[in-house]
């Protein structure tokens, strides 16, 4: 079953503060996060050189993941500072769309982005970085306050034998637990890129009563650039003025040379070569157990489920700047590699590829993530923190995102002090964990922005606005940064306040100027703040109109724009939010006893006793939960608070 | 999602408080901190005044019920010196009024007793509701009241037990009501707006893959077709009793008009006098026929003059309150005569009946005289503007209000397309030839409604060129309202209409 023998005879002990298991982009950032948070912390990887790895695309953001970086950087975490030092290509899209939908996304080099991220740990006080298999779990039994026993972690156990006790352990093993890897009939038994994969921890959890199931995911393939004809393709640049992705990143920093990607397009012929094999490809052959991602289907996938689209697109990206391997984005597969061969050589550009890694599916073993809080703590193991892909969900930024609130929930519990839970209407962050630990999923979980309900409210301009005072409550913001964040924000009460408080009349010379920037006449006095709701008209160009404005930086004028012009939708929003908020508010006892309300439905009990919502917002988002149960549980919990 | 104005205990519920049967005395009771202030919008006393702060807790008042949307609807009672009540008045009334915490509730509550029966009950509560109160849920005054301390834990777990034996009995019932025509018809809405934001989802979050070029124009016609659909299902609701019972319909028109000779020509018999003297149909006449598939409960009226007379007085007053009970007004013009004074007082009182939703037919009789009206001249009759506009610049619904026909009673002229015409204004031959089933009950109206008016908004954010995800909120306020008809949460659907229907990822 494993290549690998561990052994328990040694008695060698070691003491820290917090494990973290793991060193992808959940894990780097759960460590950096409870270092930086004064803890002495341990990351165990299997690997130091794949820290920070990226094994499928080269990219960072993009719709809906962008938004979680910029969260990510408002909280104080690292992946963003990261990427504005190691992109090679940036963008912003949806740019013709409004504020809400605008979404940063990066190419990195790939190398350079774990290098540097591999330097940051390396340089990090109170973190150590211990290359190891973590094969076992050490726990204690103890009692809670009201006299029920409860387990809680006490160290981690490598393959070595040697015990790191500690007070919190976060799991971050991505897609390395019992990973096995597919090109048609070829199966390896590794994680991702040829790394060695981790076996025992299973068993661990198994034990502790935390159940994993098994997930798949797939790349497609690496080809080398020298053999690749781009007089084929469209070339696709990078925004000519490049916008940071961190709050702390000086612009100028970023306007770098840049990389280009390419564009070109699958044909019938693919297809055709595709349908012929399709009896080889492991998931259609039955090979294949895991659940895969439906947003990031195989080529396979595409061709059979799409049959009616006679092509799809194919992004021909770098790994990096000192390399020639190139990212076929849009074809991952696992078929066999001879069939590889055969298709990637139809599309247009490719006809002499030569391929330097194959594509390949991977099937790993994750959890459930409704086994955890909304801290992210396990419900079952005091201390036993879960983060990344290891909780069901897929791509860095989402794993990122789950390490960072780890690692700060992780320290607030040694510290004694409120653990930090974003709710969804401030954060995407918010939806993702709330998501996964509440709702039913049956695959790995990536962001979207039509997840997130309030995305009006919740966009990448005003990540700071959101969050920075939870980066600073918790300690990983600055007072600089945080009173900066406070400014800003006065600054934009201010100057709105002032145009609503501004009008302008009718006279001659404003109806030029209005003429002069393409609007039309005005009939009576206007505020500015009326005229700025005009399509045509922006903050920049009515100056002209408005001779008394302050000198204001552009992060404040924008949002000062932003909240203006879309004011009616970001007020209903609002409302929707306090709405919700009342819900999300009403706490739902820890040690409630389902048996005992009576006139739940069956079906709702058994659902409320296996999840135990937090609160009866989250109960309401739970499916076979109805309204009418949550009425029920409202009463019932008016009596407990009565009592 | 519904669940978050249902919990909050801070805005204002309403619902018929006694059961929906034809008994004479209904109660509508509301309660929530704008319980009064939705009162006063809609009480007027006896003085054409609603002054609720002078009320003491606990006390009923006598006064009517109007529609404050409607300018003359303060009771003319005092103005005239006669009971007539005024245009915008739905039902003479007592109100009683509990100020927190002395209610059931132990908030503000106020109860509105009518005795109109069961139209002028939903008609209240529509009023109600749009003036700010929200359709109580099963159970929840009860719930208010266990939450206010009025009634003990063992009563409210009691309730609640109903509570939830009644919804899932709701659910069921209400499931089984609607299999067929309109639940199909529900899904194919919410399907089509699901479509459409799973379109715009996937364009946004794969902007390189799916283009949103063209499609705002593309998006608003699709809404137009739509919100026409929703039109059709509120117009067959609406009208769902008036196929069942038929259509309560009145013939109006000065002495002389012609309209003994319309019910005449309707029920094949000389029922009513005719005479050339104006004036010789003294009392109401009502008459059940069927003219072709649509089945008219008839009432001749005399004629509306200014008259001393007693007993033709009486009859007078019985045309106005027959107007008032009438989905359809036919009102008959005499094209010889020319249009006189009391010609335009009809219009005025059948202009003010057409915004609370009635039909009218202006026949325009004797097309075989010459004729002494212009078409302009008819259609000034009728101040009220026939292309009436919502906030969000859509047209309302569409209740098909008003017509004109040319016919000559005497020769028979014209008439074919009279009757044709009632039938398309009532789609009555869309119901027949298709089976249509109708929306019983408000509050489904009501989401159907709503629904409709975020398609509205939808094109409002297209006309003022906002773009795509500003129409995804709006959309997706639509399909769970369409949802909540149909007793479908949201859950997921999206997530899983954008993977099956788009392909998506790199």
């Amino acid at each position: 079953m494993s290549n690998t023998i561990y052994t328990n005879n040694n008695s060698y002990q070691l003491q820290a503060d917090v494990c973290v298991i793991g060193a992808g982009h959940a894990g780097c950032e759960a460590a950096l996060a409870a270092a930086r948070l004064g803890l002495q912390t341990v990351i165990f990887t299997m690997n130091t050189d794949s820290i920070a790895m990226m094994p499928c695309n080269p990219h960072i953001g993009g719709s809906s993941k962008g938004h979680l970086v910029r969260e990510i950087d408002a909280l104080g975490g690292e992946m963003a500072k990261n990427i504005d030092k190691t992109f090679i290509q940036s963008k912003m899209l949806n740019v013709s769309k409004g504020p809400a939908v605008h979404s940063l996304r990066t190419q990195a080099d790939k190398a350079e982005y774990s290098r540097q991220m591999r330097h940051t740990l390396e340089n990090q006080e109170n973190l150590e970085i211990r290359m190891g298999e973590v094969v076992d779990l050490c726990t204690e039994e103890m009692e809670d306050a009201d006299g029920k026993s409860l387990k809680k972690i006490t160290g981690v156990r490598l393959n070595t034998g040697t015990v790191y006790h500690c007070k919190a352990v976060i799991i971050c093993t991505g897609t390395y637990l019992n990973a096995r890897c597919l090109v048609g009939e070829a199966i390896t038994e590794t994680g991702p890129g040829g790394m060695q994969r981790s076996t025992y921890l299973k068993d661990a959890l198994e034990t502790l009563g935390i159940h994993t199931r098994r997930f798949k995911t797939g790349t497609p393939a690496r080809i080398d650039k020298r053999s690749i004809d781009f007089s084929k393709m469209t070339a696709q640049y990078g925004d000519p003025h490049v916008v940071p992705f961190s709050y702390s990143t000086k612009e100028e920093e970023v306007q770098i040379e840049q990389v280009p990607c390419y564009l070109t397009y699958t044909n019938e012929q693919t297809h055709e070569i595709i349908r012929e094999n399709i009896d080889r490809s492991p998931i259609y052959a039955g090979i294949i157990e895991g659940t895969g991602p439906r947003y990031c289907p195989s080529i396979e996938d595409k061709v059979i489920k799409f049959s009616e689209k006679t092509r799809h697109q194919v992004f021909i990206e770098p790994e990096g700047r000192y390399t020639n391997e190139m990212y076929i984005d849009g074809m991952s597969s696992s078929m066999p590699d001879d069939v590889q061969q055969k298709m990637y050589r139809t599309v247009p550009g490719l006809e002499n590829c030569c391929i330097v890694r194959n594509a390949y599916a991977i099937e790993y073993d994750c959890i459930n993530a409704n086994a955890l809080k909304q801290t992210l703590e396990t419900k079952a193991v005091q201390g036993l923190f879960c983060a990344g892909q290891f909780n069901g969900s897929s791509g860095y930024e989402e794993a990122a995102a789950q390490g960072l609130i780890a690692g700060i929930n992780a320290a607030m519990e040694i510290k004694g002090e409120e653990p930090l839970v974003l709710k969804r209407s401030e954060s995407y962050i918010g939806v993702l964990i709330d998501d996964l630990v509440s709702k039913d999923n049956r695959e790995p979980y990536r962001m979207m922005t039509s997840r997130a309900e309030y995305r009006l409210l919740l966009r990448q301009d005003n990540a700071d606005l959101r969050l920075r005072k939870y980066g600073y409550r918790v300690g990983l913001i600055s007072k600089e940064q945080y009173d900066h964040v406070v400014w800003k924000q006065e600054a934009i009460n201010a100057e709105i306040l002032r145009l609503k408080n501004t009008r302008i009349g009718a006279a001659g010379v404003n109806q030029e100027y209005l003429q002069s920037i393409g609007s039309s006449a005005i009939r009576t006095g206007i505020s500015l703040a009326d005229l700025l709701c005009r399509p045509e008209i922006n903050y920049k160009n009515m100056v002209g109109l408005d001779p008394m404005r302050p000198r204001l930086p552009d992060e404040v004028t924008e949002q000062v724009e932003i909240n203006i012009k879309y004011e009616g939708y970001i007020e209903r929003q609002k409302k929707q939010v306090e709405q919700f908020n009342k819900l999300e508010n009403k706490k739902i006892p820890k040690n409630i006893d389902y048996d005992k309300v009576l006139s739940l439905r069956l079906e709702a009990r058994q659902k409320l006793k296996q999840l135990r919502p937090s609160s009866i917002g989250q109960a309401s988002r739970m499916s076979g939960v109805t309204p009418a149960d949550i009425s029920v549980l409202l009463v019932y919990l008016e009596k407990y608070e009565i009592e | 999602m519904a669940l978050h104005s249902e919990f909050s205990g801070e805005d204002t519920i309403a619902a018929i408080a006694t059961g929906i049967t034809e008994s004479g005395i209904g109660i509508i009771r509301i309660s929530g901190p704008s319980a009064l202030e939705i009162g006063e919008k809609l009480y007027r006393g006896r003085n054409g005044k609603a002054d609720f702060s002078t009320w003491k807790s606990n006390t009923i008042h006598f006064g009517y019920i109007v529609d404050p949307s409607v300018r003359e609807n303060i009771p003319s009672a005092d103005m005239s010196g006669s009971r007539e009540p005024g245009a915008g008045v739905i039902d003479e009334v007592m109100v009683s009024i509990m100020r927190s915490p002395h209610s059931y509730t132990t908030e503000d509550t106020i109860e509105i007793n009518t005795h109109g029966g069961i139209y002028v009950m939903n008609r209240v509560l529509e009023l109600v509701l749009a003036n700010g109160a929200r359709l109580a849920e099963p159970g929840e005054f009860t719930k208010r009241a266990f939450l206010g301390g009025r009634i003990d834990l063992s009563k409210a777990e009691a309730v609640m037990d109903l509570i939830s034996s009644k919804n899932e009995f709701a659910r069921k019932t209400a499931i089984n009501q609607l299999e067929g025509q309109v639940t199909a018809k529900i899904r194919k809405l919410r399907e089509a707006i699901l479509y459409e934001t799973a379109f715009i989802e996937s364009a946004l979050d794969d902007p390189e893959n799916y283009s949103l070029d063209g499609y705002p124009e593309k998006l608003d016609k699709k809404c137009l077709d739509l919100m026409d659909e929703m039109d059709r299902i509120l117009d067959f609701s609406r009208n769902g009793r008036i196929m069942r019972d038929g259509i309560n319909t009145v013939i109006v028109g000065k002495p002389n008009a012609g309209k003994s000779s319309l019910l005449n020509f309707l029920t094949g018999e000389e029922r009513a006098i005719v005479t050339d003297v104006a004036g010789t149909t003294r009392d109401t006449l009502e008459e059940t026929v069927r003219v072709g598939n649509v089945l008219l409960n008839v009432t001749d009226t005399a004629g509306i003059h200014h008259t001393e007379d007693v007993v033709e007085k009486i009859g007078v007053d019985r045309a106005k309150r027959a107007m008032e009970s009438a989905d359809l007004i036919v009102f008959l013009l005499d094209t010889n005569a020319g249009i006189d004074e009391e010609d335009i007082s009809i219009a005025d009182m059948i202009s003010r009946q057409l915004r609370m939703g009635k039909r009218c037919i202006v026949l325009l009789n004797k097309s075989d005289l010459p004729s002494h009206m212009k078409d302009e001249e008819v259609k000034n009759l009728f101040r009220m503007n026939l292309s009436e506009k919502t906030d969000a610049g859509a047209p309302i619904v569409n209740y098909r209000k008003i017509s004109f026909c040319t016919c000559s009673l005497s020769t028979g002229d014209g008439m074919q397309v009279f009757v044709q015409r009632i039938s398309e204004m009532f789609r009555t031959g869309e119901i027949y030839a298709k089976n249509e089933v109708f929306l019983s009950n408000v509050r489904q109206i009501q989401e159907v409604q709503k629904a409709r008016d975020s398609l509205g908004l939808v094109r409002k954010s297209i006309a003022d060129g906002l773009t795509e995800e500003f129409f995804s909120v709006d959309l997706m306020n639509a399909y769970t309202a369409l949802g909540r008809i149909i007793g479908e949460a949201v859950e997921d659907d999206l997530v899983e209409e954008i993977f099956s229907r788009f392909c998506m990822g790199k």
